[in-house]
């Protein structure tokens, strides 16, 4: 009778089990380091609704600030917002689209170019307080246009309008050459190819850009406070150049106090402006994922 | 003539045709308008601080402002020494990097090496959704949530008698330029090419060794540059630091005491209104000069560490 051989189990021994064991369960401690941005996010989201939810209601949404926490609402600071947001858009989008098409589609070459992309890119990493004193000499100073929605709304254009044009031209690289060169072909000027073929194709892509810049100036705080924006506002805003809050400062306002109430206003208005600030996060990442796939 | 030319030719030719009319003429110089705005907005920065900080320098000497270690501009007898700030920066720097660093590339390395492209597809919008919470938020739970819930009860209300500590700001810090580390570091790791890990694999190399001893040296410039991304965030960063980690300039990097940082005293001059040409006012932007300068070189140190590992593997 044959003797049947035994089967052999390929299996590590020594240090090279070792190695293998090691690099197994290195696996678990990784996707724990990389679970820990998305714990901490769970947890602060979890604690501000415990706390804030209870104090949300429509009086606190359209209520005036007051020094007493309970009657304290968000009336004149959403309205603050909403009026700086708008403004900023309004200045921001056309100079950053203005800017990204000359550099993608209209820009020579040269050495121009290049420190043309090299000073977006420092622009776009200055601290937010710095603009935040450059509007305070230049727009609230010397245009003397005061603490005003208009004065905060050209601050923020200028802190948003680099990230803008860095998106914005990435998404205008995106259009393959060959629609231009089909529009050029059949006689269309650049800008008529320009306006006609590229913009549109790549507006899913600007969007998105703008989106998430206009996202980062709602939750600004620090630039708007510089201009001289920590002000008490209880009636509505109707020019540009009102004086303003915005809800970020209302929270900062509330969180600075001692008292436990006002944590508590503080807890609620942050739950607004994370719903606000996440929605269009949300928008911006359905507006990518939509049209990547065309 | 154009018989032969290849696609990047005939496409080149195309872009040189001059502008037809005047209507495109007009539009050509108001987009030129519109990239200007950029150098003016630079030029702004550079004359508004240089030209406020020059009248500090009349009153202040040079030798005060870099040799004095006290920084007292509010009361008498006034001293204006910088770098009881700089080190409040250096200090949640320090503690925020010693925090971030080790979590941001180890998530960095687990999305890249590790992790299926779905769960890679859902883990990395979670993180860099991080990037986009107002940082007063932070702030709140800075000083709320870590100093009042967590720390004070942990530590005792003896070792944390003011509510204001660097080591509650530098945690929220750490969240916040958690995704910088971690997003831009996955990129980097993501472009070293497919033959590098494999070669490493054929000679028998695990997973762990393949990702620490390949992809991670390979990848380190790009590495290099979100942590400087990092710092010049972090350096740049006012609510957090306000708010959490108090108002006292300190020459300290201990992480349980208050402090004052760049961007928290410029934010306290912010908030008292200084009337123009003051002191005050004008230290603001001496201050501020010193805080550009500070995160442009680590911007521009960053984009040099970007452009070289872009140059080796595209």
């Amino acid at each position: 009778m044959v003797a049947e051989a035994e089967p052999v189990a390929l299996r590590a021994t020594g240090t090279v089990a070792r190695r293998q064991a090691l690099s197994r369960a290195s696996r678990y401690v990784l996707l724990a380091a990389s679970l820990v941005g998305v714990a901490v996010l769970a947890f602060l989201i979890y604690d501000t609704i415990d706390l804030g939810a209870s104090r949300l209601s429509w009086d606190f949404l359209t209520n005036y600030p007051s020094r007493f926490a309970e009657r304290a609402g968000l009336r004149s600071s959403i309205l603050g917002s909403v009026w700086v947001m708008g403004a900023t858009v309004l200045f921001a989008f056309p100079v950053a689209i203005g800017t990204a098409v000359w550099i993608e589609e209209f820009a020579p070459r040269n050495w121009l170019l290049t420190l043309v992309k090299l000073n977006l890119a420092n622009l776009a990493g200055v601290p937010s307080i710095i603009y935040g004193i450059l509007g305070l000499a230049i727009f609230v100073r010397y245009f003397d246009l005061g603490p005003s929605i208009i004065a905060g709304a050209l601050t923020l254009s200028l802190m948003i309008i680099p990230m803008t044009v860095i998106a914005a031209q990435e998404a205008i690289r995106q259009v393959p050459s060959s629609i231009r060169d089909g529009s050029l072909a059949l006689g269309a000027t650049r800008w008529q190819t320009t306006w006609n073929h590229v913009l549109p194709a790549a507006l899913p892509g600007i969007m998105t850009g703008v989106i998430l810049a206009v996202s980062r100036a709602a939750g600004e705080t620090a630039a708007l406070i510089m201009i001289g924006a920590f002000t008490f506002i209880a009636y509505d805003n109707t020019s540009l150049f009102d004086d303003f809050t915005t809800v970020p400062i209302q929270i900062y306002q509330w969180t600075i106090r001692p008292q436990e109430e006002f944590r508590q206003n503080a807890a609620a208005a942050i739950i607004v402006l994370m719903v606000a600030v996440f929605t269009m996060n949300l928008v911006a990442a359905i507006i990518r994922e939509r049209f990547r796939r065309e | 003539m154009l018989e032969g030319a290849t696609a990047a030719e005939v496409h080149s030719l195309l872009r040189k045709r001059p502008l037809g009319r005047l209507g495109e003429r007009a539009i050509l110089a108001s987009l030129v308008g519109c990239a200007a705005i950029s150098f003016v907005t630079m030029g702004l920065i550079i004359y508004v601080l240089v030209s406020e900080s020059a009248t500090f320098f009349q009153e202040v000497s040079f030798a005060e402002f870099f040799l004095d270690t006290e920084w007292q501009p509010l009361f008498k007898p006034t001293s204006f020494g910088i770098w009881e700030l700089v080190a409040g920066t250096a200090n949640v720097v320090l503690w925020s990097l010693v925090l971030a660093l080790p979590i941001g590339l180890a998530a960095a390395v687990y999305l890249s090496e590790y992790a299926h492209p779905r769960t890679r597809r859902l883990l990395k919008p979670i993180l860099e959704a991080l990037a986009g919470v107002p940082t007063v938020v932070y702030a709140y739970f800075a000083l709320n949530v870590i100093t009042l819930d967590i720390l004070r009860p942990l530590l005792g209300t003896e070792h944390l008698s003011v509510p204001f500590n660097s080591l509650s700001a530098s945690i929220l810090l750490a969240v916040m330029i958690l995704p910088t580390v971690a997003s831009i570091s996955e990129d980097a790791m993501a472009s070293v090419p497919r033959d590098l890990r494999e070669g490493a694999y054929a000679l028998g190399a695990t997973r762990l060794e393949v990702a620490g001893r390949v992809v991670v040296p390979a990848a380190l410039s790009g590495i290099v540059a979100s942590v400087l991304l990092a710092i010049a965030r972090v350096v740049g960063e006012t609510m957090i630091v306000a708010i959490a980690a108090g108002s006292t300039p300190n020459l300290t990097l201990s992480p349980l005491e208050s402090i004052q940082t760049m961007t928290g005293f410029m934010l306290q001059v912010g908030l008292g209104d200084a009337a123009r040409g003051t002191i005050d006012y004008q230290s603001l932007f001496a201050v501020g000069l010193m805080l550009f300068v500070i995160t442009l070189l680590f911007n521009m140190a960053a984009q040099v560490f970007v452009g070289r590992f872009r140059e080796v593997y595209e």
